[in-house]
């Protein structure tokens, strides 16, 4: 609740606010009102004002009445949190779904046409069904706006769905802790019209004009796409993984096993350590923080990247 | 009677001289109150290493971007505080240090059941912690994967993990051994005429806590060994990629770690269920439903830990039974504010600091418990789950209650234990800036996790900058207040005015001994004839 403060960001926002206002409105109440009573007896009942306390053993008639108004109160409490949830389950057959893929540290999103993307675009007023995938470790969506969140969970399959009330661009956190750069697996949700989603939606064209674009373009598309800079710069600030720039052709030292070498950085280098992350790794980083990339790249992709590096040396 | 009590006529437990001189007669003694001194001094330390990194995180935090630390450090200080405070000193706290030293001289005994079993205890505890810390200073850099361990995380990272495990592994035989001690003890060991029902409130939490510890640790016990097997064997439990489940790994966890929180709130409750009759110079209000509300919350307590789970993709059977029967655990803590507060009523009431630490616990507990509220309704909890709401919600309630409890507890007996009395102002000045930075601090979390904050960020976006500076902030002004309380105590236990036999005036049986008690607690051991709090 107040998170952008918008009642129709989502269909399940009136539920969801109303279980607050309710739980809300409960809970300040007895909070108020017990510490309130509370100050009155210490005020009223201290020692200089009460020399002599009069001893009160207890009261069955109260035990009873403050056992069974709490428990009422309680049952109201859990049917508004079950009736704002209910909904959340209970997808329509008819939903538009998106795969939604986590990995640390970012999303991507693919359509049903093979449309990627790592922002999550969709249309406003029309049931959205994510289709829930992690490729490493938990990860969770959150979508404060929309009152929405969902663990994603590598090896199951779970979903969430919403139908988008309003336009606009909207918060997506992953909540669920996955490690190093966990506060900076953030995207946005944009909702736009019907028309002008299905104008985006269709629009293939993107890719075709980026090879005409100045030499590694399609690259740095791929790289986006899959989310490489969560890890590598290309400002040559250091993150989890070696900063690009100026990598391709530079002398690096790597331990192979328990051996450390020096390697030049070339194509069948970095092929290497995309589909088999684990078998170099440079001097001051870690292993185990990469997976392979071997079902999401093919080396024509990674030819593209491979262009999109040079281009990050040349400039030096 | 207690004046008279008091002229020694044994030495005190702190001047007795056994076969060991120095240190020696401290960590291999098998008396009580000294090995409550120990895990005492043990937790001090710990817990004031545990308070510092909690505050560099919240300095970390006052602006977005980086501010005094990287990620790595911040994900390592957010573990190694949580792994600290939660294993080292929350869950043992109030049982290993009051537990020890009151619960035989509250029920009229010489000691323990198994005294040599207890300093075993406190010598578990001591082994366990030095190899949980030593994952902060050999092999791959210290743990980042928080005090939860979640697989498959914690199988894919590449800091060392191991002993981090293996330490907490190890700490739950010495809670073991500390429940099965305190069960016996209360079985076996009351003074004549004690019967049950005439048992003071802080031995009647004891019981319930040690019943938790005895049956829910071995849960976690495997659970971490599990883990062990896992990164060393490649043995597929919890990670996919070995064909495990990491949802199991979270019933497993969960499984223990929430009936933890009653070993951690109980004895709390118990602390409070003493002081406010003292002070208020009056019986407690329904004794029996304190009673009653104890045990239900350790029985009830083994059935919701689903509710850290209700975004993992539970079914909704599951959602829906874990979400009433977490409604239902609050109704016994309700019971009991209802009774501590009913047993103000036509008091007499002594306004000393102590029974200020009770009143702000009351307060304090009241909002952990209260926005627990929020958490267990399945349709807000969706929207808070992993925010900086439940960051708010369990300070609140684990430091708000237990920390409370436990600064209470040792403002109220410390006279009993050093024989010395701390300077009364100073303690309440502490506390007025300790109780007012830790609102400050706790309070503005609760609105950032409603506006969406997620909890675990090392860096945030720009909306949610001003909560977090007033959080940073308080942070600065409860860390004074804990130096000012904590100077106090130290300096008092040499400087202090001796104290005399029952400070108090209160009823239990520790204040009919003498303050230092001498080694046996007591010259002879009473008979029981009254209700604990017979203030008539």
């Amino acid at each position: 609740m107040f998170s952008k403060g918008i009642a129709d960001a989502s269909n399940f926002v009136k539920g969801v606010d109303t279980s607050f206002m309710v739980i809300l409105g409960i809970i300040l109440f007895f909070l108020v009102a017990i510490t309130v009573v509370m100050i009155y007896f210490v005020f009223r009942y201290r020692k200089s004002k009460n020399p002599k306390a009069t001893q009160i053993h207890g009261s069955v008639s109260l035990e009873i009445l403050w056992t069974v108004i709490p428990t009422a109160l309680v049952m109201v409490m859990f049917y508004y949190g079950w009736m704002g949830y209910k909904p959340m389950k209970e997808a329509p057959d008819d939903a538009f779904e998106i795969k939604t893929i986590g990995r640390m540290w970012n999303w991507q999103f693919e359509y049903e046409n093979g449309k990627t993307t790592d922002t999550l675009y969709v249309p406003i007023d029309r049931a959205i069904k994510l289709d829930l995938v992690a490729l490493d470790v938990l990860h969770s969506v959150y979508i404060p706006a929309f009152r929405l969140k969902q663990d994603v969970v590598p090896g199951q399959e779970h979903m969430m769905w919403f139908i988008p009330g309003r336009e606009g661009e909207f918060d997506l956190f992953c909540t669920e802790y996955c490690g190093l750069r966990h506060s900076y697996m953030q995207t946005s949700v944009i909702v736009m019209p019907q028309e002008k989603f299905d104008s985006w939606y269709i629009d293939t064209t993107q890719t075709v004009q980026l090879i005409s674009d100045k030499p590694g373009a399609l690259g740095l598309a791929i790289v986006k796409k899959n989310g490489c800079l969560a890890c590598h710069s290309i400002d040559g600030s250091k993150l989890v993984g070696p900063t690009w720039k100026g990598l391709f052709g530079s002398k690096e030292l790597v331990k192979t096993g328990k051996e450390k070498r020096e390697v030049v950085v070339d194509s069948a280098y970095v092929l290497n350590s995309i589909y088999n992350p684990n078998d170099d790794i440079v001097d001051g980083y870690q292993k185990g923080l990469m997976l392979s990339y071997k079902n999401e790249l093919t080396e024509e992709d990674i030819g593209e990247i491979i262009e999109f590096m040079k281009t990050l040396s040349e400039d030096q | 009677m207690s004046e008279a009590v008091n002229q020694h006529t044994e030495v005190s437990y702190l001047e007795y001289k056994g076969r060991f001189k120095g240190l020696f007669a401290w960590i291999f003694s098998t008396d009580h109150k000294r090995i409550g001194l120990l895990y005492l001094y043990s937790m001090l330390v710990l817990f004031s290493v545990a308070a510092l990194l909690g505050l560099a995180m919240k300095i970390e935090l006052i602006a977005p971007g980086k501010t005094i630390m990287d990620a790595q450090t911040y994900n390592s200080f957010f573990t190694l505080h949580g792994i600290t405070m939660i294993f080292l000193i929350v869950v043992p706290g109030l049982p290993a240090v009051f537990g020890n030293f009151f619960l035989p001289i509250m029920i009229g005994a010489k000691d323990v059941a198994f005294p040599k079993l207890n300093l075993l205890s406190w010598w578990i505890y001591i082994i366990g912690a030095f190899i949980a810390l030593s994952a902060q200073f050999i092999g791959d850099g210290p743990p980042d994967t928080g005090w939860t361990f979640y697989a498959p995380y914690s199988f894919r990272t590449g800091t060392n993990m191991l002993p981090a495990v293996t330490g907490a592994f190890v700490l739950g035989f010495s809670s073991i051994a500390t429940g099965i001690n305190f069960i016996v003890t209360i079985h076996r060991m009351r003074a004549p005429g004690m019967t049950w029902m005439k048992m003071p409130l802080f031995p009647w939490a004891l019981y319930g806590t040690s019943w938790i510890q005895v049956l829910a640790t071995p849960i976690v016990g495997v659970t971490l060994l599990m883990i062990v097997l896992e990164r060393t064997m490649q043995i597929g439990f919890f990670d996919p990629a070995l064909g495990g489940d990491p949802i199991l790994y979270q019933h497993l966890f969960w499984i223990y770690s929430h009936p933890a929180v009653y070993i951690m709130i109980l004895p709390a409750m118990g602390v409070i269920s003493e002081i406010i009759p003292t002070f208020a110079r009056k019986t407690i209000f329904g004794y029996k439903a304190i009673v009653v509300s104890t045990l239900a919350i350790a029985f009830v307590g083994y059935f919701v830990w689903g509710h850290h789970m209700f975004t993992s993709g539970m079914s909704g059977t599951a959602l829906y039974t874990f979400s009433i029967l977490t409604f239902f655990v609050a109704i016994p803590s309700a019971i009991k504010i209802f009774n501590w507060v009913a047993t103000l009523h036509k008091a007499s009431i002594d306004i000393q600091t102590p029974f200020l630490w009770a009143l702000c616990f009351l307060f304090v507990f009241m909002v952990g418990g209260l926005s627990g509220m929020v958490l267990g309704a399945l349709s807000t909890n969706v929207h808070l789950h992993d925010t900086a709401f439940v960051v708010a919600h369990f300070h609140f309630i684990v430091f708000g209650g237990t920390g409370y409890a436990f600064f209470g507890a040792i403002h109220y007996w410390y006279p009993k234990m050093f024989g010395k009395m701390y300077d009364k102002s100073w303690a309440n000045i502490g506390l007025a800036i300790f109780f007012t930075g830790f609102n400050i601090l706790y309070l503005p979390m609760f609105y950032l996790g409603m506006t969406g904050m997620p909890r675990r960020y090392y860096d945030y976006v720009d909306e949610f900058h001003g909560p977090n500076i007033v959080s940073s902030l308080g942070a600065l002004l409860m860390i004074s207040g804990l130096i000012i309380i904590i100077t106090n105590l130290v300096r008092s236990a040499k400087h202090g005015e001796p104290a005399v036999a029952d400070p108090w005036k209160g009823k239990t049986l520790e204040w009919t001994v003498a303050s230092p008690p001498s080694l046996e607690n007591f010259e002879e051991i009473p008979t029981v004839t009254k209700h604990p709090y017979g203030y008539e």
